[in-house]
């Protein structure tokens, strides 16, 4: 062993009745090193974490930690963090209803009391230490996302932990927040911390991290230097084939919108959630709202859906004027949306994939009208096949299926309504690269035929890449709009910048 | 540059939390309304003596919304606390007249500790075994509770159909009042007559403090809010959420014990239909003194708060004339509307404005 190492997996195997997740895995971690996991979904990062934190069991291999003789063998959490592995997750798994030092401090107590005076001084000395912005007796669901995790990593450095898992801890941040959490990353680097950080977001891993380990398929494909692996090589290496490059994509789709017939149109729209704003998209175009998170780009499209409480506005649909206030409404009109949340707006995870499928038609048609069993199954399995989704049989719930297919079931499920306009809020997030691209060329596709697509990702590029025209949005005002040789990432970027009213 | 700003010690107020909040509201609302009350119906309000009635017919119900209180911070429920508390009073009142078999033949005076212990052991026995239930078999606290409700009714109709009364000559003992000179009101002839108070009031006010304490300066106390806030993050921070969920469990059942002797102490009768609907009464008590349904978020002494004035508010139906014992749950429920509206309108505010 090598004297900086401080955490070595050897051979993992895991399998599942169907599949053989992680198939003799390596994974080395150095002290004071970030560490990137990449790879697919399907890859095989989470069950690697998972086994590393003691949520899974693994069937062969060998971990050992530096400091300790011997294999270890971690069967639950709460073994992984008296090893000194502690994980956060994506999702923040505190108590909003405490406050930050509580959080900071709860279950780790021996003592029948709590000392408040104690904990609150201590966490306020953590916090200051770590630059993290939060007051000790602030509740905690009071502070942004962004500080609850850090909150969660105050935590995890504080129970003295040496390695530090963080399972796409960005993924809900925006870029401000980013940069406060990379620069908390680092920090806790120089104290010689290792951390492993799973992230699908290829521009933070350049960013951050030292090293990179690439997994497909439950397969290790290498350990790398950041420095030593250019972007180009790395999405190779995690898809395994030829990408076809990206950007060829563009320009299949005629800059749309100008003199072409009016599909939508909204006047001052605005809900509980949006200010007033002015909207209209042409018949197969591609545009999409951008701009931060919380600019109000989501609150924006789910107006246009009557998603929220519409409080007022002129709404046309091919040239009619009509009525949407509610989610009905607008499936009615032909409108489709595909929610940022898909946990909680989209997939209902008990249900098979077919029952998921279904859903939207079936509410159009009403209950009076069923659709028969066998109608149903040709359906789901017109579109299993149509967009590859990766499932068992069509009887499987979703909620086993991967991030990326469960997206492509939702988006079967708006296609099978055959809408004139498709809202696509942030389809893309939190699934692989293999399917972001094909999401992509389908929503090119689809535009071609004739649908009309707004499309909302937090990924700049990825928008400059499918829409014709971009829709900027900051404070929850529209600041601008892009079209053709604007359609830059610089541009977008002075746009949301000079939309402040102030000038650089 | 910067370095003034950075030395510069910034006294920030710390925002209020969520249950501080509720509370505030809770304890404003009552004592608006009770001066309200003093002003226009003015009477019996103006004497302190109307307090302490309103203290000495609920101290049962104090008793066992502490227990509500707990055991809804940590996002469970317990709706048997009525039936224990009505089980506990008419197997007291059995052994204070000499009547429950085995105990007949103890000293009058003794009698009244083997009742309190009594009632002790039943209202462990309900916490141990509906606690284990819930907390170690994961059986819905709901259900539980409900068959638990069912059994204790069931349960003092065995003992006795028929009403049962103590012997006036412990009553007398245990009816005792201390009495507050200073607080006195003159009667019609001019004579001061002290204000009274029962020793239930001193058995419930003493337990809302225990309580308060648990609630805030213990580890447990604090795992009931966590456990109530979210289960599964409570899980992963290193909470045993099951023991929590036990002990909430074995609190709220001791409790509705005590509260049991107290309303035995208070009315000195025992029959199947004391505290009817006595958990459902707590439940709103807990719910105006701003512990929520759903977890995480409440104080005793808001569910103090919340007991006084929901009683305060029956009193001010009463004197002003509506005396039909509907206009009464009428009230109630309008009240609990009102609260829960409220309650959440300022939640939802608080919440915006933070984000």
């Amino acid at each position: 062993m090598e004297n900086d190492v401080l955490l070595t997996m050897r051979g993992i195997c895991k399998s599942f009745p169907n599949v053989r997740a992680l198939n003799n895995v390596d994974f080395t971690l150095r002290k004071g090193m970030i560490h990137a996991l990449m790879g697919e979904n399907g890859a095989g990062k989470s069950t690697l974490i998972k086994v590393l934190t003691g949520v899974y069991t693994m069937d062969e291999g060998e971990i050992r930690i530096d400091g300790e003789e011997g294999a270890i063998s971690i069967r639950s959490p709460q073994e992984a963090r008296s090893h000194g592995i502690s994980t956060v997750y994506q999702e923040v798994t505190l108590c909003p209803n405490l406050t930050v030092a509580e959080n900071m401090f709860i279950g780790r107590s021996e003592r029948k009391t709590v000392d408040w005076k104690g904990t609150e001084k201590r966490a306020g000395e953590l916090l200051e230490s770590l630059g993290i912005p939060a007051r000790p007796r602030q509740q905690l669901g009071s502070c942004s996302l962004a500080v609850q995790q850090m909150v969660a990593i105050a935590r995890a450095v504080d129970t003295d932990c040496k390695v530090l898992i963080l399972d796409e801890p960005t993924s809900s941040l925006d870029d401000n927040e980013v940069a406060m959490l990379f620069r908390l990353m680092r920090d806790l680097k120089s104290r010689g911390v290792g951390i492993i950080f799973v992230t699908h977001l290829l521009e933070q891993v350049y960013e951050v991290s030292d090293q990179i380990t690439v997994l497909r398929n439950g397969e290790l494909v290498g350990e790398y230097e950041v420095k030593d692996l250019p972007q180009v090589e790395l999405v190779e290496k995690m898809i395994g084939k030829d990408l076809d490059d990206l950007s060829k994509l563009k320009g299949s789709v005629p800059a749309g919108g100008t003199g072409k017939e009016i599909l939508y149109e909204a006047e001052g729209l605005s809900s509980s959630e949006s200010r007033p704003f002015d909207f209209h998209i042409a018949k197969g175009e591609v545009n999409g709202f951008t701009g931060l998170l919380g600019s109000g780009r989501s609150e924006s499209v789910r107006a246009i859906f009557g998603a929220d409480t519409v409080t007022g506005g002129k709404v046309k649909v091919e040239g009619k004027e009509v009525k949407i206030t509610k989610p009905l409404d607008a499936m009615k009109n032909g409108i489709g949306y595909l929610a940022e949340d898909r946990k909680r707006d989209g997939i209902i995870a008990d249900l098979s994939v077919r029952e998921n499928i279904i859903l939207a038609l079936q509410v159009i048609r009403g209950i009076m009208h069923p659709i028969s069993r066998s109608q149903a199954e040709a359906f789901a399995d017109e579109y299993i096949k149509a967009l590859d989704i990766k499932t068992s049989s069509p009887e499987t719930p979703v909620g086993l299926l991967s991030g990326g297919n469960q997206q492509k079931v939702i988006l079967a499920r708006w296609l099978l309504t055959h809408p004139k306009y498709l809202i696509l809020d942030e389809p893309t997030r939190g699934i692989d690269v293999g399917t972001k691209t094909e999401i992509q060329r389908l929503v090119l596709k689809l535009a071609e035929e004739g649908m009309s697509i707004t499309f909302i990702s937090s990924e700049i590029e990825e928008m400059l890449r499918t829409c014709s025209r971009l829709i900027v949005m900051r404070d929850r005002n529209i600041v601008g709009e892009l079209t053709g040789d604007d359609l830059t990432q610089e541009r977008v970027m002075r746009t949301i910048a000079k939309g402040g009213g102030k000038d650089e | 540059m910067n370095k003034n700003e950075n030395s510069r010690p910034v006294r920030v107020r710390e925002p209020i939390t969520d249950t501080q909040l509720l509370i505030t509201i809770t304890v404003c609302i009552f004592f608006f309304m009770y001066i309200l009350a003093m002003l226009i119906w003015g009477g019996g309000f103006r004497k302190p003596q109307m307090i302490f009635d309103i203290l000495n017919d609920n101290a049962y119900l104090i008793i066992i919304s502490c227990g509500l209180t707990v055991v809804m911070i940590t996002g469970s429920i317990d709706i048997s606390v009525g039936g224990v508390t009505a089980l506990v009073a008419m197997a007291d009142v059995m052994i204070l007249s000499g009547h429950a078999g085995p105990f007949s033949g103890i000293p009058e005076k003794s009698r009244i500790v083997l009742a309190f212990c009594m009632a002790l052991f039943i209202g462990l026995l309900y916490g141990l075994i509906q606690g284990y239930l819930i907390a170690y078999l994961e059986i819905q606290p709901f259900i539980i509770t409900l068959a638990g409700m069912f059994f204790a009714r069931g349960m003092i109709t065995i003992i006795s159909v028929d009403p049962q009364k103590a012997p006036q000559n412990l009553m007398d003992i245990l009816q005792k009042r201390i009495e507050i000179p200073w607080l006195g009101s003159p009667n019609k002839k001019g004579v001061i007559i002290p204000a009274r108070m029962e020793i239930g009031v001193v058995i419930a006010l003493v337990i809302v403090a225990l309580i308060f304490i648990l609630l805030t300066r213990f580890r447990l106390g604090r795992h009931f809010y966590a456990v109530g806030g979210n289960r599964q993050s409570a899980l992963m921070l290193g909470v045993n959420v099951k023991k929590t969920r036990f002990m909430a469990h074995l609190i709220s059942g001791l409790l509705a014990g005590i509260a049991g002797f107290v309303f035995m102490m208070h009315t000195g009768a025992g029959n199947a239909t004391n505290a009817t609907a006595a958990e459902m009464n707590a439940i709103a008590s807990s719910i105006i003194g701003g512990t929520l349904l759903t977890g995480g978020v409440g104080n005793v002494i808001g569910t103090l708060f919340g007991v006084l004035t929901l009683s305060t508010i029956k009193s001010i139906v009463t004197t002003s004339g509506l005396r039909d014992p509907w206009w009464q749950s009428i009230t109630t429920g309008a009240m609990l509307c009102f609260f829960i509206l409220l309650q959440s309108v300022v939640l939802m505010q608080k919440h915006k404005r933070s984000k």
